[in-house]
């Protein structure tokens, strides 16, 4: 470990959400799995921050450790400020205060996540009845304008889920994460099961709903390039921590990780001869999070990886303006170091091939 | 090598509903050794086409030709078909039966078409065709104990473990992780450039045909609406429904040239008369005065051929303008 690094904050906007030193396990012992390992960063209010990372990469428990929202087997430590309020530490009554009406959640398959024997209009109504005192008729004519915001005719509040399309039950969910006037919405995986076109409405949606309402957005992924449609930063996550964290355009266009690299050229753009006839993938599997491995926990398969990453782990640091990276090779005494050979890894086809010895 | 000739698939509707025309009319040729990406909106009907090239469902009119003969519904005649035209699905952990090896996985296949000689020799071979090396250190494993990627691989292994011609894959990646996606998508080119194998990829997905396909061919309800190279069809999309579908593209898209078709993919139950892309049409839409806007509504831009020099788009705006009276041209007066 070098040093800690933290995001340097506008001090007249206190943060809408201060996240730090978050770590989750489960179970316990020398069995436990360590599924997020040490996240920092803040969120401001009006701005959209995108979660990318593959399956078992620890985004989904990260989001959920937020509202409190995991099984008990779960061990949380750190601190997740809302408002300056720490909610890990909140008494019950608080919590469920602060989730509806404070922070929401869209959470993805909106086929599993609404309730099949109500109608859209109870299940947008409940929430708004839990948290606020209004009466049965403003409740409802409230979930009818919030229809109205998300696209759908207010005659659709009669409908049950399994008459809507995937596209219309994802409105509803966000409908009814807009319910109660959140300044925070939490968005898991929003546009995964659905169709190309109805995603791009969909991102459309929650792009216009960030920008008129100044919620703050989480969005997480797989796919950075939904990602960029809609946040202003990114948030690179693998094996339990974020790896990468900067400005959307910036990630893109110049990543300061290999392994957001890595998952920006597995979708290719169309048009780039390098990507034709060649798809770019990334050989290995992500480590097993039972196992606390010493060095770079990306190592094993980074295509650049040097001797020192198998012993030497850093946190976020400076890689650029408003840029955090935790590769090694942001630290100036490595930046032009060539590829070590001593850290087992796959061969890497791209990194060595055309590339003559001596 | 393998061919669709006019091929119509209708489900029936239930009691008053009325039938759903999942594939309408479509002509497909599938050359040695070739990869074309099929694309489209979920319910366009590019995963009825894909079980109906494999023999799973029936069309009402129209073949699916084999090596120059078509096929009959006949037990015996869809086994010899299947075991040339493999089918590769989409959710491999779905695909899998959890209680099985990965050897009873692979040999499956073999085993009822009854090639059980040197079956571990073909297991062996056909894990390592699929990338599993060394093939003797997955055998014994379980799918559970396989990432994604590699879970896919090895429902690759079944299928070419019957050394099959054709490999028709729907959705092959869209269930696995970004760093497994371009690990299959790479075993495909390598398998047809070290096999000769011809595929069929069903995606939703354009930047896979980018990786690598050689042609692209566009489905719209039940219709190819646009067939070409992969270079023709993405850099110069003629069709405005393929336009409208890349300009969507997450990530590359600008405000400007953003066409957000309205609603979800339409019914295949109601196919609109006229051009089936109309209602939804931005062309259309903004032609209103054009002299061939009527046709639009009024007259089917015509079934595509399997095979031609140029790229083909089924849209009135495209092809150029006959005389006054013409009728826009169908496939059956466009001489192969």
């Amino acid at each position: 470990m070098i040093a800690p690094a933290t995001e340097v904050g506008d001090a007249a906007v206190p943060p809408l959400l201060e996240v730090s030193d978050l770590r989750v396990s489960y179970g316990v012992g020398s069995r436990s799995v360590k599924a997020v390992r040490g996240v920092d960063f803040m969120l401001r209010s009006g701005e959209a921050l995108g979660i990318a990372g593959e399956s078992g990469s620890g985004k989904s428990t990260l989001v959920m450790s937020f509202l409190r929202l995991l099984p008990a087997v779960a061990t949380v430590t750190g601190q997740v400020r809302y408002h300056g309020e720490d909610i890990l530490t909140m008494n019950w009554g608080r919590v469920r205060a602060v989730r509806w009406a404070g922070a929401s959640m869209i959470f993805q398959g909106a086929m599993s996540a609404l309730n099949p024997v109500r109608t859209i209009a109870q299940q947008i109504v409940e929430p708004i009845l839990l948290h606020e005192k209004i009466g049965a008729r403003a409740a409802r004519a409230r979930a009818s304008s919030l229809l109205h915001d998300v696209g759908l005719p207010a005659a659709r509040l009669n409908a049950y889920p399994h008459e809507l399309s995937g596209g219309q039950r994802q409105r509803v969910m966000i409908a009814m994460a807009l319910a109660c006037g959140p300044d925070l919405i939490i968005a898991d995986e929003p546009t995964t099961a659905l169709d190309v076109m109805v995603q791009a409405q969909i991102l459309q949606l929650l792009k216009d709903l960030a920008a008129n309402r100044s919620i703050g957005l989480i969005m997480i992924s797989h796919d950075l390039s939904v990602l960029s449609e809609v946040c202003d930063r990114l948030a690179v996550m693998y094996a339990g921590s974020i790896c990468e964290l900067g400005p959307t355009a910036d990630v893109r266009s110049d990543p300061r990780h290999p392994y957001s690299s890595a998952l920006l050229d597995a979708f290719p753009e169309i048009g780039d001869p390098a990507a034709r006839r060649n798809p770019h993938g990334l050989p290995g599997d992500p480590p097993d999070a039972t196992i606390a491995s010493a060095g770079c926990s990306f190592a094993p398969r980074c295509p650049v990886a040097m001797p020192a990453c198998a012993t030497h782990e850093i946190e976020l640091w400076p890689s650029g303006p408003q840029r955090l990276s935790s590769c090694l090779r942001v630290l100036p005494e490595f930046r032009d170091a060539p590829d070590g050979t001593g850290v087992p890894r796959e061969p890497a086809e791209s990194a060595t091939e055309g590339n003559p010895v001596g | 090598m393998l061919e669709v000739k006019d091929l119509r698939v209708t489900f029936a509707g239930g009691r008053s509903a009325a039938p759903a025309r999942a594939v309408d009319e479509v002509n497909l040729a599938l050359r040695e050794g070739e990869i074309i990406a099929l694309i489209g909106e979920s319910g366009c009907g590019k995963s009825t086409l894909a079980r109906a090239l494999v023999g799973l469902v029936k069309p009402q009119a129209g073949q699916v030709i084999r090596k120059g003969s078509p096929l009959r519904y006949s037990k015996a005649a869809l086994r010899q078909h299947r075991r040339s035209v493999q089918l590769v699905l989409q959710d491999p952990a779905g695909a899998l039966n959890p209680r099985h090896t990965v050897y009873d996985l692979v040999a499956e296949g073999p085993r009822l078409h009854g090639l059980t000689d040197d079956l571990y020799q073909r297991v062996c071979s056909a894990l390592n065709q699929a990338g599993l090396r060394p093939p003797e250190q997955f055998l014994a494993r379980y799918p559970h104990q396989l990432s994604g990627g590699q879970q896919q691989r090895v429902v690759i292994a079944g299928a070419l473990a019957l050394a099959p011609a054709v490999l028709v894959a729907d959705e092959p990646v869209s269930s696995l992780d970004a760093s497994a996606r371009g690990e299959v998508l790479r075993l495909l080119l390598e398998l047809r450039d070290s096999l000769g194998l011809s595929a069929l990829v069903v995606s939703h997905d354009l930047g896979l045909a980018w990786n690598i396909a050689d042609r692209v061919a566009v489905m719209y309800l039940g219709r190819i609406v646009e067939l070409g190279t992969v270079e023709e069809v993405l850099l110069r999309p003629r069709h405005p429904y393929t336009k409208a579908l890349l300009s969507i593209l997450p990530g590359s898209r600008s405000a400007e040239s953003l066409t957000l078709l309205q609603g979800e993919a339409p019914d295949p139950t109601a196919i609109p008369a006229g051009c089936r892309f109309h209602p939804r049409c931005p062309l259309y839409s903004q032609r209103h005065g054009d002299a061939r806007a009527p046709w639009c509504r009024e007259r089917d831009p015509g079934v595509l051929p399997a095979l031609s020099e140029l790229p083909l788009a089924a849209c009135h705006f495209v092809t150029p303008a006959p005389a006054d009276d013409a009728v826009p041209p169908l496939a059956s007066s466009v001489s192969q």
